[in-house]
C-alpha cells in the first residue's frame, strides 16, 4: 500500500506534490525536511522574521475542525515565508446535504490558491481533496480524523533529533489513546523510517487498535514495563469525552495506570525526554511536575512546530516549481 | 565582516584573519532569498546563516567570491536587513567578471576580467583557494 | 411466438443437464429440449453456437431505487441493468421510501414493474412496520399480496423479543425470511473491517463479531421458531461456519454472499477507496478464501448482487461519510464467471448459485430448464471478456470498484417468459 500512498503524495521520486502522511515518505525526504527546518529555526530569531520564499503565494488554512494551536502555527509559518494567508474555520455538514468538502475546496481553488492546509474530523479528507486538485495546488494534511497528523509527527522527530544523536538505538514509548490518535500513527511511520527499532505502544486494550503490531511496534498494557529504560516518552492527549465510562472507567483510574508521574519517569533512562503534542490534561495523562520538569521538551515542540511547517511548505513550493520548469 | 556561502565564506575567513578583525565573522546563506526559487526550487543543502554580531547601526564588509549578475548581492542585502539596519555596507569581491543585470558594483575588487556568458569562473577551497575558468559546455579548463 | 435457441450449450444446474442442443419455446414456455416438436413453426431463431443457455439469474437482493430514491435510479434504468446482466428475477428488499410494509405498497410496485416490463420483481415484505423493529406488519396480507418472503432489509431488529415474535408470526404463514444479520451495537458508526486496514487508515471499525453475534442470535431464534431463514450477504468465515453447523443440526437455513466479498478483501480499500465501502465490510483475505470455498462446496447456496446504485457524488466524500454499496447487478454473472475461469469454481455450481438455488430457497417455480417451464433464460458467452466503465453502465449508478476489471461471460440475450428483453 505504500506504493499507492506515494503515488498520491509524490509527483516523482523525491518530489513532493502534497504532504498527506508520513507513511511511505521515505527516510531521505524526512531527513531533507528536518534539515531545511533546521535552517528555518534561526529565521524566528531575527529582527525581521520573514523570508520571501512564498512571496505572492496564497495559502488557505481550511479548518473544518477547530484547533487554535495548529492553525496558528501554520499561519505563522506561512507568514514567515511571506505568503498571503487566509483562515477559514467552519464546521461542515457531514452528510450529503449542503456543500460537500470538494465543493468548498474547489471554490477556493478557483480563486487561485496555491496551497491548502486542511484539518478535518474524518479520516481521509486530505487524500480526497488531494486527488481532485489541479497541478500546482498542494494539500498539507493538518490532521484527518484518526488517520494522520504528519506535520505534528515531523516536528516531534525534529525535536527528538535535537536531543538525541542517532535514531536507531532509541527506545521510544508512546502512551495513551492510540486508537483515536492520528498523531501516534504518523509518529510510528516516521520513526520506523528513521530506523527506530524499539517503538513501544502503551495503553489499555480499549485504546489500542487491532493489529497495531503490523506497523512495527510492540504493545504493552503495563506502563511501568513499557517505559523501562526508554529514551523518549511520548504522552498522548486523552480526550475527556473518552472518560464517559465506555472506553475508560474514569480519570483517577487512568492516571493510576497510564499517567506519567514522577515516579514512573524514574523508570526511564536518566536522560529520557518527555514529549506531548498538546494540549495537555495535567493530572490525567501527565503530572504537572513532569510536564514542567527538566526532562520535558514540550515547549521546544511548540517552537519547532513553526520551523518544521515552514520547511514542509518551502519543500512543497520548491518541488512544485521544479516540476513546472523542468 | 560577513561572507556569502560558499566561496565568499572561504574568502572572508582569509581576509578576516589577514586584517585581524576583532569582531566575529558572520556567514550568510541566501537560499531563502534567491529570486530564482520559483525556477529552480529549494536547494536541499541549506547552511543556516550565522551572524554572531548584532548588525544594528554597524559598518559591514560584505564578502563574495565572484560578482556577476548582482542578484546574489541583492539577496544578501535583503537578508542582512532582516537582521537589522546597518550603518553602512561595503562590498568586497575577489573577481568581477562582468555581465551585470542589476545596478550593483563592488567597492573593493581583486581582479576584473570580462568573460562572455559561455565561460564559467569558479572558486574552489576552502584550504587552498583556486580560481578556475571553464567553458560552460566543456568540462576541461 | 415460437422461438428456437439453436446450438447452445444448455445447462440446467438443478438436474445437472449439460448438452449442446436446441431449445424450443412456444409462447412463454419451454416446449422441447433437443429435437423440435412436431408442430414447430419458428418465428424466430437465436443462434447460440458457442454460447451457454442457462436459466435466467435470480438476484436475491437488489435495490431498484423506486419508490423514494428516484434521483439515483429508476425501475427503468435498474431493470434494464438487470436484464443486461442476465437477471430475470429481482428480489427487492423492503427499504424503499416508504418501505414495503403494506399490501398497497406491494401492489404499487407490481404495477410499476408491469408498466416497465423487462425483468420480474419480487418485493420482499417488511417484518416490522416502517422497518423500525417495533411492531409486526400484516404479514398474512403481505403474503396474500404477493410477498413470498419477508425481511427487514439491513435495519436490525434491535429488540430480540420483537425479532423472536416476528419470526414466530412469519412461520405461521410458512414464509421464508431473508436476514441481514448484524449486531447494531457492534456495527455502530463503523465503516471498515476491524483489521490491518482500519488500524492503518484510522477508520471506525465493524468487527467480525458484529456479524457472528447477529447470526448467532438469529440462529437461536430460528431454532426455536422453526422458520425457514436465509442469511443474505454474509462476509466472514466464522459466520459461514455457524451456518454450516446449523444446517448440520437440521435447521432450515441457507446463506448468500456477494461477488464483491468473493473478489475483494480489506486491503482493496487501499488509501480510502470509497468504491470499496460496502456493508457488511470487505473482510480479511482468509475470509475471502473461506467464502470462495463455501460457494464451491455448496455451503453458501446463492450469490446475490446486493445492487445499490448511487450517483457520482455519493462516493466523493471522506470514507466514513461516503455512501456504501456497489451497483453490482450488471457484473453479477461476469464476476461469478470470473471465479469459474480463475478460481476453479465448477460451472454448474456457479450457475446453481445464481439460478436454481435461489429459486429453491424462495419457493419459486423458476430457475430451471425443463420442458413445461416458463422460459426465463440467459444466453451468454462464457469466454467473452468485457469490462465496465464507471460512466458507461446501464444502471444509473456510477459506483463499482470493478470498472476496468476483466469480466467473463458476456450476456447476449435475456428472455423473460419467452420474450427477448435484452439483446446485446
Amino acid at each position: 500500500m505504500n506504493v499507492e500512498e506515494s503515488s498520491v503524495q509524490f509527483e516523482a521520486p523525491g518530489r513532493l506534490r502534497h504532504f498527506l502522511t508520513t507513511e511511505g515518505l521515505g527516510r531521505e525526504t524526512i531527513v531533507e525536511i528536518l534539515d531545511i527546518a533546521e535552517s528555518f529555526i534561526s529565521v524566528g530569531e531575527r529582527r525581521i522574521k520573514k523570508v520571501p520564499l512564498l512571496h505572492g503565494k496564497t495559502v488557505v488554512n481550511l479548518f473544518f475542525e477547530p484547533s487554535t494551536r495548529t492553525r496558528t502555527t501554520f499561519e505563522i509559518a506561512a507568514k514567515r515565508l511571506s505568503a498571503d494567508v487566509i483562515n477559514l474555520s467552519s464546521a461542515r455538514m457531514s452528510t450529503s446535504k449542503g456543500e460537500s468538502v470538494l465543493d468548498t475546496v474547489k471554490t477556493l481553488e478557483a480563486m487561485h490558491t496555491d496551497m491548502f492546509v486542511v484539518r478535518d474530523k474524518a479520516s481521509g479528507t486530505a487524500h480526497l481533496i488531494a486527488r481532485h486538485m489541479p497541478p500546482g495546488v498542494s494539500i498539507i494534511n493538518a490532521g484527518d480524523g484518526r488517520h494522520a497528523h504528519p506535520t505534528q509527527a515531523m516536528l516531534d522527530v525534529f525535536t527528538i533529533r535535537q536531543y538525541k544523536n542517532d535514531f536507531e538505538p532509541l527506545s521510544i514509548a508512546i502512551t495513551g489513546d492510540i486508537l483515536h490518535s492520528r498523531v501516534a500513527r504518523s509518529q510510528i511511520h516516521a520513526l520506523r523510517q528513521l530506523g527506530v527499532k524499539d517503538i513501544r505502544i502503551i495503553g489499555p486494550a480499549t485504546l489500542l487498535p487491532t493489529r497495531i503490531e503490523k506497523l512495527g511496534v510492540r504493545t504493552y498494557y503495563d506502563m511501568d514495563e513499557g517505559v523501562a529504560d526508554a529514551d523518549v516518552l511520548i504522552m498522548l492527549r486523552v480526550q475527556t469525552e473518552r472518560m464517559d465510562g465506555q472506553l475508560l472507567p474514569g480519570p483517577e483510574e487512568y492516571f493510576r495506570y497510564y499517567g506519567l508521574s514522577e515516579k514512573r519517569l524514574k523508570l526511564a533512562r536518566p536522560d529520557a525526554i518527555v514529549m506531548h503534542p498538546g494540549p495537555m490534561n495535567r493530572g490525567l495523562e501527565i503530572a504537572s511536575g513532569v510536564a514542567d520538569g527538566p526532562r520535558s521538551v514540550i515547549l521546544s515542540q511548540v517552537t519547532n512546530g513553526i520551523a518544521v511547517r515552514m520547511a514542509i511548505m518551502a519543500k512543497l513550493a520548491g518541488d512544485a516549481h521544479r516540476e513546472s520548469h523542468s | 565582516m560577513i561572507g556569502i556561502h560558499t566561496g565568499g565564506v572561504w574568502l572572508a575567513q582569509k581576509l578576516h584573519h589577514l586584517v585581524r578583525l576583532e569582531t566575529a565573522l558572520g556567514t550568510l546563506d541566501i537560499t531563502f532569498y534567491r529570486d530564482d526559487f520559483s525556477t529552480i526550487g529549494l536547494h536541499p543543502q541549506v547552511n543556516p546563516s550565522n551572524l554572531p554580531e548584532d548588525i544594528e547601526g554597524r559598518d559591514i564588509i560584505l564578502v563574495d567570491d565572484v560578482l556577476q549578475t548582482g542578484r546574489t548581492i541583492r539577496a544578501a542585502l535583503n537578508e542582512v536587513f532582516s537582521y537589522g539596519r546597518p550603518n553602512s555596507v561595503v562590498l568586497a569581491v575577489l573577481v568581477d567578471r562582468g555581465l551585470r543585470e542589476l545596478p550593483i558594483q563592488a567597492d573593493v575588487c581583486g581582479l576584473k576580467i570580462d568573460l562572455d556568458a559561455q565561460r564559467q569562473i569558479k572558486l574552489s577551497g576552502p584550504d587552498t583557494l583556486k580560481l578556475t575558468i571553464t567553458d560552460k559546455d566543456a568540462s576541461d579548463t | 411466438m415460437n422461438l428456437c435457441i439453436r446450438g447452445g450449450r444448455v445447462i440446467d444446474p438443478a438436474s445437472g443437464f449439460d448438452q449442446i442442443c436446441d431449445l424450443h419455446i412456444r409462447n412463454e414456455r419451454i416446449v422441447a429440449i433437443g429435437g423440435a416438436p412436431p408442430d414447430a413453426n419458428h418465428t424466430g431463431v437465436i443462434d447460440a453456437k458457442g454460447l451457454i443457455v442457462a436459466p435466467g439469474l435470480i438476484d436475491m437482493q437488489a435495490r431498484l431505487r423506486e419508490p423514494g430514491e428516484d434521483h439515483t435510479g429508476s425501475m427503468e434504468s435498474e431493470l434494464a441493468a438487470a436484464v443486461k446482466g442476465g437477471v430475470t428475477t429481482v428480489c427487492v428488499p423492503p427499504d424503499t421510501y416508504p418501505p414495503i410494509d403494506t399490501p398497497a405498497m406491494v401492489h404499487m410496485i407490481k404495477q410499476r414493474v408491469d408498466a416497465v416490463g423487462l425483468a420480474r420483481v419480487l418485493p420482499i415484505g417488511a417484518l416490522t412496520v416502517n422497518l423500525e423493529g417495533e411492531r409486526l406488519t400484516d404479514m398474512g396480507s403481505l403474503h396474500q399480496a404477493g410477498c413470498t418472503a419477508l425481511g427487514n432489509s439491513d435495519r436490525a431488529i434491535v429488540n430480540t423479543l420483537v425479532m423472536r415474535r416476528a419470526l414466530q408470526y412469519a412461520s405461521t404463514f410458512n414464509l421464508v425470511v431473508l436476514l441481514n444479520a448484524q449486531d447494531p451495537w457492534l456495527v455502530g458508526n463503523g465503516c471498515v473491517h476491524e483489521g490491518e486496514i482500519s488500524t492503518r487508515l484510522g477508520l471506525p471499525v465493524i468487527p467480525e463479531a458484529a456479524e457472528t453475534v447477529g447470526v448467532a442470535r438469529d440462529l437461536a431464534l430460528i431454532e426455536t421458531t422453526g422458520i425457514r431463514a436465509h442469511f443474505n450477504c454474509l462476509s466472514s468465515a466464522r459466520a459461514i461456519a455457524m451456518i454450516v453447523d446449523a444446517r448440520a443440526r437440521g435447521l432450515p437455513v441457507t446463506a448468500s454472499v456477494t461477488p464483491h466479498h468473493l473478489h475483494l478483501c480489506e486491503q482493496d480499500v487501499g488509501v480510502f477507496d470509497t468504491q470499496c465501502k460496502v456493508m457488511p465490510p470487505l473482510r480479511s483475505e482468509d475470509d475471502r478464501t473461506a467464502l470462495r470455498n463455501a460457494v464451491a462446496s455448496g455451503a453458501i447456496a446463492a450469490i446475490c448482487s446486493d445492487h445499490q446504485a448511487h450517483g457520482k457524488d455519493a462516493k466523493l466524500a471522506p470514507f466514513s461519510e461516503a455512501a456504501s454499496g456497489i451497483a453490482g447487478i450488471e457484473s453479477l454473472l461476469g464476476l461469478t464467471m470470473k471465479l469459474v475461469r480463475e478460481d476453479n469454481l465448477p460451472l454448474t455450481t456457479a450457475l446453481a448459485a445464481l439460478t436454481s438455488n435461489p429459486a429453491r430457497i424462495l419457493d419459486l417455480d423458476r430457475g430451471r430448464i425443463e420442458v413445461g417451464q416458463i422460459a426465463d433464460l440467459c444466453v451468454f458467452d462464457p469466454d467473452e471478456v468485457y469490462t465496465l466503465s464507471l460512466n458507461g453502465m446501464t444502471s444509473r449508478g456510477a459506483n463499482t470498484p470493478f470498472y476496468d476489471t476483466e469480466l467473463y461471460g458476456k450476456v447476449h440475450t435475456t428472455l423473460v417468459a419467452g420474450k427477448i428483453v435484452y439483446n446485446g
